[in-house]
């Protein structure tokens, strides 16, 4: 039988930050085991920008966060396998993993301590009780981010997004940057759970509504989706008779929360926990079963990946302690700190083009800007000089980072992820985006390549945020 | 020309063509869709009724004890997921109780064995979780449950190895009198048959009315169903049925085969044949309802909602009024209708088939054949082998060994064998029904792009071209459409 120190069950940003943390503790037997082709789990998929403001203080995408921890990985020479689905894991005194792939067959490993870390899953549609029929075309944002961003294939043409979460917001630009029609976005909350950056610069600069109070009250056709109905909803969110209004659609794509994947954590006997909706762990972020912690999106579900990496390296920490020292008292359970839902709340009917959103800070101020008949700005609604600045810039020469992907030949994958190196004037996104589909790159590609030089003559290059190796 | 053909490839025009291949005879099954169990039979209970329902003496009552008794062989030698979990009527009002000895008499009327009226005090003992109001019960041990797509492709796929020919896609357009039995259009090309089996499902009466002047009439009536996670799976061993009341025929709670709970159906007339959209109403109903039954309703674990059309036959003035149509048509030499197979049809399968085939049999009194394979082996299940058989799976085809579905733990080793064996898998839908990939709380977000890719690499065309179900069901546009970047 296979054994090792410390083994850790998925490759993503919990999986990598808290092997390393393990490793830095003085555990080197560490194995980690990854259901997918690459190490970075979602991440992978979110080629966005955003990521690692608070761990690296400089804004990278999805790809280029996991690439820093996959180098790290990789230089430690920390072991992982790929394409390996775990498929029991049990604690104890020796902790025993049974896991599968395709070159070992179904295997076990004896391990002195495990961390969990397999993230979560999208709440599908059965979970949120919609009507109507069961065709093809309704997809959860996740699956339709990995259609776009990993297979390079559109799932649809013309789309209504319900949820307005940050991955439904995302991918309402993302679709629309691909070529598809987005026609709304349906929030059954009268406020969003994005961010307000992200309502602005994937909402607004598309001119795609947001109708708050609003959900998807029936599904129809029967081969594919061919419309919805989206209703408006009253304070207990039920839907209120005689305001259904049609939406022509050929795709749903639902975005409508993230639950943690238990079914290991259950499987090894551990006591859930029903408010994070994963394992009760104590303040080592140990579980209720001797020897295996839990980390990342499979204890509760994070907004950041930065406090993802952080949680992580606690629990590889406390594993390595574990490991080294021995089992301690568990102690009393405690629930990690999940952060406020952001709640972003938004007049109905909002002019974008003279209603700002300010995205200089949490706070999100709505801001007037409407130009004089001396061309000179009016700007009121800010409560500092960041709102006027943010509004001063947005009214004159607004700016973009543009992420997306380009057409691989001869790689692992079919596309790469890419940004444009800084940011873009605003109406030069079309321009780029046409640039960006037509090129095509030969595989070996590294991030940080460049793969076109002053796209739309803005003199600014795009470059790739992700690897891809020959095939 | 062919001796016989099936239109129709639900439970029942399976049943019939395995049956009918015990004999030299040339046989079709048309169907409109693109595989197998796509109507009715894709959609049901899922339970092997006891037989206590319908009426002695009709054949609804004849077919189901027969089916019922018949069903855990078949399960063993077609290898399809069957368990006898036994059911329980529930009685909720002290004054309705004799209701429950009249379907104590009915049963044992109509031959089902070991039937008997428990009170509350036996019927906590096997249910601690039924609902506080149920007094006491009527106890079914024959009672049992199957998987409807695992017996509906086990009967296809044998029908198809002892020499069925199968034509998919084929909606059958017109039925016309022949020289010598009839001709059968359908838009792929015309068929010649010496007799028509017509198992129909929802559309038995439009085939009818193309060779017969006695018209018959189907309204289908739609029920509507919420299948739970497998975490609540175990809530309820038995499948619980509630006795009808004046708030009318109720809702059954069940563990199905595969250890999700499943709860409804509704019953709502409509005019349409392809109305298999849910409801509201239909979703509110089914919970408040079933609340009845069971004490707490996990309504937070549904993981899908679902909705199926029975064959309610509503205006054929031959036979008995309520009952199934099987049989000969008065007007129509050769033209066998298999039509208002509503509940219990599925039970009833395995003895609809063999009463088919006897009728078939008095026509056409075809010999036997000698080499019948009379057993199918099943797609292996990874989640429910045995190390020793996964380790021997994965020897065999490393494919074994890689996990596409999470939720149910299902390989591509299974998705592999769900499209290449006879019938194969054309559809995420057909793999879905074959091997569970997509079955689970996830309900496809994990593995249908992966679903999608092993079968286009297997079928060899363009992802683009891969269905859900039907033709127009596509999930990814194709490179022209724009569809590849």
């Amino acid at each position: 039988m296979k054994t090792a120190d410390l083994v850790i069950v998925g490759g993503g940003p919990a999986g990598m930050a808290a092997a390393l943390a393990a490793y830095h503790k003085g555990v080197k037997d560490i194995l980690i085991l990854e259901r997918d082709r690459e190490l970075g789990g979602i991440l992978n998929q979110c080629i966005h920008n955003g990521f690692g403001l608070h761990r690296f203080q400089e804004e990278l995408t999805g790809p280029e966060y996991a690439v820093r921890y996959m180098d790290l990985v990789q230089e430690k020479n920390i072991s992982h396998m790929l394409n390996t689905m775990v498929v029991d894991v049990q604690g104890g005194e020796f902790c025993l993993i049974t896991a599968m792939n395709k070159e070992q067959g179904m295997f076990q490993i004896k391990a002195n301590a495990i961390i969990l870390a397999m993230g979560c899953r999208e709440r599908s549609r059965g979970a949120m009780n919609i009507p109507g029929y069961r065709p093809a075309g309704i997809y959860s944002a996740g699956t339709a981010q990995r259609y776009v961003n990993i297979e390079g294939r559109m799932p649809g043409k013309e789309v209504v997004i319900l949820g307005s979460g940050d991955i439904g917001l995302i991918m309402a630009r993302r679709m629309t940057l691909q070529g598809a029609k987005v026609r709304l976005v349906a929030e059954i909350m009268p406020y969003s759970g994005g961010l307000k950056r992200n309502i602005v610069q994937c909402l607004d600069d598309f001119g795609i509504p947001l109708k708050l109070s609003h959900t998807v009250t029936e599904i129809h056709g029967k081969d594919r989706v061919e419309g919805v109905t989206v209703s408006r909803v009253d304070e207990r969110l039920s839907p209120v008779p005689g305001t259904e209004q049609f939406v022509k659609c050929d795709t749903l794509l639902l975005s409508c929360g993230l639950i943690p994947e238990n079914e290991l954590s259950l499987g090894a006997g551990a006591l859930m926990d029903e408010v994070t909706q994963g394992p009760v762990v104590n303040e080592r972020l140990e579980t209720t079963v001797p020897g295996i912690f839990a980390c990342g999106n499979v204890l509760h579900v994070h907004d950041l990946v930065d406090n993802v990496s952080k949680e992580a390296e606690t629990a590889g920490a406390f594993a390595a302690e574990y490991i080294l020292h021995g089992e301690k008292e568990w102690g009393e359970a405690v629930r990690p700190k999940i952060p406020a839902k952001t709640k972003c709340t938004l007049p109905e009917d909002r002019d974008t083009g003279s209603q700002l959103i300010c995205i200089g800070c949490p706070v999100g101020c709505l801001i007037t800007a409407q130009r004089k008949e001396d061309g000179s700005l009016a700007i009121s609604g800010n409560t500092c000089g960041k709102g006027e600045a943010y509004a001063r810039s947005e009214m004159t020469a607004p700016v973009r980072t543009i992420t997306s992907m380009i057409r691989v030949e001869g790689g692992t994958g079919r596309v790469v992820p890419v940004k444009t190196k800084s940011e873009i004037p605003k109406g030069k996104i079309a321009e780029c985006m046409r640039e960006i589909k037509k090129a095509v790159v030969k595989a070996p590609v590294s991030v940080g390549d460049v793969l076109i030089e002053n796209v739309a003559g803005t003199s600014v290059s795009v470059v790739a945020t992700g690897n891809m190796r020959v095939f | 020309m062919y001796d016989v053909i099936i239109i129709g490839a639900g439970v029942s025009g399976c049943a019939i063509a395995r049956e009918l291949s015990r004999f030299q005879l040339k046989i079709l099954v048309l169907e409109k869709e693109l595989d197998v169990c796509e109507g009715t039979s894709k959609a049901n209970s899922g339970i092997v009724h006891a037989g206590y329902d319908a009426g002695p003496g009709t054949l609804k009552a004849r077919l189901n004890v027969e089916g019922s008794r018949k069903m855990e062989t078949l399960s063993k030698e077609l290898d399809f997921p069957y368990q006898r979990n036994g059911s329980l009527v529930l009685c909720f009002d002290p004054k309705e109780k004799d209701k429950l000895w009249e379907l104590k008499e009915r049963g044992e009327a109509n031959g089902v064995e070991g039937i008997c009226i428990l009170d509350r005090q036996k019927l906590l003992e096997l249910e601690p979780n039924v609902g506080d109001a149920a007094v006491a019960a009527l106890y079914a041990p024959t009672g049992a449950i199957v998987c409807p797509f695992g017996l509906t492709i086990a009967l296809a796929e044998n029908a198809a190895e002892n020499g069925v020919e199968f034509v998919f896609g084929a909606k059958v357009q017109g039925l016309e009198k022949a020289q010598e039995g009839y001709l059968v259009h359908t838009p792929k090309q015309d068929y010649e048959t010496k007799v028509v089996v017509n198992a129909a499902g929802v559309y038995a009466d439009e085939i009818h009315n193309m060779v017969s002047g006695i018209k018959m009439k189907i309204i289908p009536r739609r029920g509507e169903y919420l299948l739970y996670d497998k975490n609540v799976g175990s809530m309820v061993s038995h499948t619980l049925f509630q006795l009808p009341t004046a708030l009318g025929k109720g809702i059954l709670v069940t563990p199905t085969v595969h250890g999700n709970l499943l709860t409804g159906p509704t019953a709502q007339d409509v005019p349409g044949k392809e109305e298999t959209d849910t409801s509201r109403e239909g979703m509110e109903r089914i919970t408040e309802r079933a609340a009845l039954s069971v004490k707490e309703v996990p309504g937070r674990q549904v993981i899908t909602s679902f909705a199926g059309l029975r064959a309610h036959i509503t205006e054929f003035s031959e036979g008995e009024a309520g009952d199934f149509v099987i049989g000969e048509a008065a007007d129509a030499a050769g033209f066998i209708d298999v039509a208002g197979i509503e509940s219990p049809g599925l039970s009833c399968a395995p003895a609809t088939g063999e009463y088919v085939a006897g009728l078939v049999k008095k026509l056409l009194e075809p010999l036997e054949k000698e080499n019948f394979i009379g057993t199918r082996k099943g797609i292996p299940s990874m989640a429910l082998a045995s190390d020793e058989e996964r380790h021997r799976l994965i020897k065999e085809n490393p494919a074994y060994g890689n996990v596409v579905c999470r939720c149910e733990t299902v390989t591509e080793g299974e998705i592999l064998d769900a499209i290449r064996r006879p019938l194969g898998a054309r559809t995420t839908d057909g793999v879905k029904r074959r091997t569970r990939a997509g079955m689970g709380r996830c309900q496809a977000g994990f593995c249908n792009p992966r679903v999608v890719e092993i079968l286009a690499r297997e079928l060899q065309v363009e992802e683009s071209q891969i269905r859900k179900s039907g033709e127009d069901a596509w999930y990814i546009l194709s490179p022209e459409e724009g569809g590849s970047l």
